[in-house]
């Protein structure tokens, strides 16, 4: 928790310095699109969160969105698949792909990261294939679907809050009831920690593990449709492309450690939030955009090492202290 | 060249060294003449190890000196003892199994040319050296694929490169098959013709005996015993090892112990048609499995407990076959087991007692939708640790933060929460202080008491003696005999253990059997 204490305090003082230096920052279409954002980027954020706490990686994510963005416009549009059964199909899909990273991982033993990028290469070049690297798109139809993406809830004047935002907030908090209220959370946390210990408490760790990876997949798809529908304009080659770092860096701010075991849902949240803050700070500030990546850069470095040394401060401080009586 | 000259190779005079809470070794004197090999023996943590780590520069003694050649030696590092001439060959083997034979053996001294390896040169001398151990293969081999015996050799002939003088071995043979063993033990004989010293460390006492000009017993860090060839026996080096003043460290009340729970029949660790392990535990009863390190212990845990598939024979509990493909399954069938290793495999160190105390238990105790059982974790939380009387426990505060007998209490916790019916215990007082045993003694009697059996593995005879109604005595895999409570004592355990009395004093098959 005290982790989180950390990014929250980044995250007002760009707030705040921002809203300072330009005040159009607080004007309720840069405050959606900035939610909106932050809820799309958010859910893929979490999934990768889950993942990281087993002490894995996932760097499929951005592959996966590529992949689910040509599909599911190519089912619904081109071959006109009702949208139940197109659900249902991109789901299956998804979830076979969660076993299959899941199964690689702990019954043949091949370490994560290999596991995960082979899936980034594999599946971006099954959307470029699919697509013939062609331009996908809803068109004008499916206006109504199209809602989960650009939609938002009118809260008051012009202000409304987007629907990826709401999702982002539903999905988290049950996220958060998974990881810290059931016995299948607890056991993704211990063998986070300690899989030997773990395994030797009767918990199936092969099966846990692949529960994060079915988790990380699941959330990738999922962003993914959201991200098609909200830019109903995918190109194959470069749709997604980078997303898994982003989700990557949103669990590392928000607490998690790729060690393993640690990890908080809210922190994630706040995290991805962050960077989306960070970004449109630098284009509301008339920061040069080129310099997107080192700042964000910048601020991953400072936030976990200033969190490095507040820990070995406070453990210094302990061990004092127990000295002392 | 056996005569142990005037002025001996290495001499050590008064080594003391304490480590926190014990003293491993006291005030210890030891020689070595040029081209003599002595062996050092002892029971586990008599302080061999430390004798030896010591000599190889890889600690520092507290008090004493050592002299080499009559020159006081300060040995900071293994490279200096090193450079001067004493080379430790483990136990585990250190040689880098993805290089070549030949460059193990130059490894961080290759002869350069103009800063490249000088191929040539590092084969021709690699060959020399490799014909000193009596070892016949091509120095571009990969030590990869070298059989076990073999590399072995390459170990002592990396020594022999850098010019060393003393040897070091730290049971060597513990991994080796006979026909290797002899092999090495002919190479030992020659390096001794040529004048290379050997401190030879083992509890095989047979192989002593036969390699062996003098032999030097440890018992709690004391030298107890100074053996000169002639008068080495295998009762006379038993009598040195043992003989520890016999304080009962813990009574217990015994009782009749009921039927039998867990029968392991025919179980196997390893492939020889002599280790087979056939034995039952029955309600109540307290059974040590005693026995060297290497001995097989663990193992046969690991299996009982579902960590590993034995190689073949089968476990009944209940008189039901039982599969225990994972401890997921062990456990189902109420078999539990406190490892070896309290924090790579008993305890979630950064998580707090009570997550700890109940993980075991969670696929049983759950709400609806898999929720957590707060009520039921907390109140079982409270119960283990006024049970156990466990020290130091504040709500979220890591097991990292307790002490190592605590630590111990929880994962011991973490099983009674489940009531299983066999309790399996891999040195369950290791490292924890006296007052903590006491607890954890009197907790493991009153399982037995209440109907728990269990199998206790120690590799302190004094707990095994006091706790046990019988012991089971392994030997490189196998049982080799079993005792009774009534005659347990520490010689006859050490005897069953070292192979002194050659034939098993039980038969097999009666193992388990007698009631």
């Amino acid at each position: 928790m005290k982790k989180v204490f950390g990014i929250l305090g980044v995250f007002v003082a760009v707030f705040v310095l921002t809203a300072i230096l330009e005040p159009n920052f607080l004007t309720a279409y840069n405050l959606q699109n900035t939610l909106r954002w932050t809820g799309l980027f958010g859910i893929i954020s979490i999934g990768a969160a889950f993942v990281i706490i087993t002490g894995g990686i996932d760097l499929s994510t951005g592959s996966v969105i590529a992949l689910v963005g040509v599909l599911v416009p190519m089912l619904l549009v081109d071959v006109g698949m009702p949208l139940v059964l197109v659900l249902l199909i991109l789901f299956g899909v998804l979830l076979v792909m969660g076993i299959f990273h899941g199964v690689l991982v702990t019954k043949l033993n091949l370490q994560p990261f290999v596991v995960t990028l082979c899936g980034l290469l594999v599946y971006r070049g099954l959307a470029r294939w699919l697509a013939g690297d062609q331009t996908q798109g809803f068109g004008s139809a499916f206006d109504g679907l199209r809602q989960l993406a650009i939609g938002r809830i009118p809260i008051a004047g012009d202000f409304g809050l987007p629907i990826p935002f709401v999702i982002l907030i539903v999905l988290a908090f049950l996220s958060a009831g998974f990881l810290h209220n059931t016995v299948w959370g607890r056991y993704l946390l211990a063998l986070g920690y300690n899989e030997e210990a773990a395994r030797f408490s009767g918990i199936n760790t092969s099966r846990m593990i692949t529960v994060a990876y079915v988790i990380g997949v699941m959330t990738a798809g999922f962003g993914g449709l959201l991200f098609s529908l909200d830019v109903n304009s995918i190109q194959p080659a470069v749709h997604g492309n980078f997303y898994e770092l982003y989700a990557i860096a949103a669990a590392v701010l928000g607490g998690c450690s790729l060690r393993g075991g640690e990890g908080s849902i809210f922190g994630v949240v706040i995290g991805a939030a962050v960077l989306r803050l960070l970004y449109n700070a630098i284009n509301i500030l008339g920061i040069p955009t080129q310099l997107e990546f080192a700042i964000i850069g910048t601020v991953i470095l400072v936030g976990v090492s200033t969190d490095e040394i507040v820990r070995r401060l406070a453990a210094r401080h302990e061990l004092k202290r127990t000295r002392g009586t | 060249m056996r005569v142990p000259g005037e002025t001996p190779l290495l001499e050590v005079r008064g080594i003391t060294k304490r480590f926190p809470g014990t003293l491993a070794l006291d005030s210890v004197d030891l020689r070595v003449g040029y081209g003599e090999v002595v062996a050092v023996i002892g029971e586990n943590g008599a302080g061999k190890s430390t004798l030896m780590n010591i000599l190889a520069g890889v600690l520092l003694p507290d008090e004493g000196t050592i002299h080499l050649d009559d020159h006081v030696q300060h040995f900071t590092s293994v490279k200096q003892a090193h450079a001067a001439g004493i080379a430790l060959i483990h136990q585990e083997l250190s040689l880098l199994p993805n290089l070549t034979v030949a460059a193990n053996l130059y490894l961080g001294r290759e002869p350069t040319r103009a800063g490249w390896i000088n191929k040539r040169t590092l084969r021709t001398q690699a060959l020399r050296y490799l014909e000193r151990v009596d070892l016949k293969c091509d120095p571009q081999t990969l030590v990869a694929e070298l059989p076990i015996g073999q590399r072995q050799l390459v170990e002592v002939a990396r020594a022999l490169a850098s010019n060393a003088r003393l040897l070091i071995m730290d049971e060597p043979t513990s991994s080796l098959a006979e026909e290797e063993a002899e092999v090495l033990f002919d190479v030992i004989r020659e390096l001794q013709e040529r004048g290379v010293s050997i401190l030879y460390v083992s509890h095989r006492l047979r192989e002593v005996m036969s390699i062996a000009d003098r032999v030097v017993v440890l018992r709690d860090g004391r030298i107890t015993g100074r053996l000169a060839q002639e008068s080495v026996t295998r009762d006379e080096m038993v009598r040195c090892m043992i003989g520890r003043s016999v304080n009962r460290i813990y009574t217990r009340k015994r009782n009749e112990p009921g039927p039998p729970v867990l029968r392991a029949e025919r179980l196997a660790t390893r492939n020889k048609e002599k280790q087979r392990l056939s034995f039952c535990l029955r309600e109540g009863e307290i059974v040590g499995l005693s026995g060297l390190v290497g001995s097989g212990r663990t193992e046969l845990l690991r299996i009982l407990f579902g960590v590993d598939m034995p190689k073949s024979g089968r476990v009944t509990v209940a008189d039901q076959p039982v599969e225990l493909k994972s401890p997921h399954h062990a456990i189902a069938v109420g078999i539990a087991l406190v490892p070896e290793d309290r924090a790579k495999q008993g305890l979630i160190l950064e998580m707090a007692t009570q997550p700890n105390l109940s993980l075991g238990a969670l696929y049983r105790h759950y709400l609806g939708w898999k929720l957590l059982d707060r009520t039921w974790e907390s109140g079982v939380t409270k119960e283990m640790v006024s049970q156990l009387n466990i020290q130091g426990v504040q709500t979220g505060k890591p097991t990292r933060h307790l002490s190592g007998g605590n630590q111990q209490k929880v994962v011991l916790g973490k099983w009674l929460t489940l009531h299983p019916r066999v309790l399996l215990l891999d040195e369950p007082t290791r490292g924890i202080d006296v007052g903590a045993k006491q607890e954890t003694y009197k907790a493991i009697d009153e399982l037995a008491a209440r109907g728990m059996a269990i199998l206790l593995v120690s590799s302190e005879s004094d707990e095994i003696i006091a706790l046990s109604d019988r012991v089971l005595v392994m030997q490189d895999h196998a049982i080799v005999g079993e005792l009774d409570h009534t005659e347990l004592n520490e010689r006859a355990l050490m005897q069953l253990a070292t192979g002194t009395a050659h034939e098993p004093l039980i038969e097999q098959e009666n193992i388990g059997e007698a009631a």
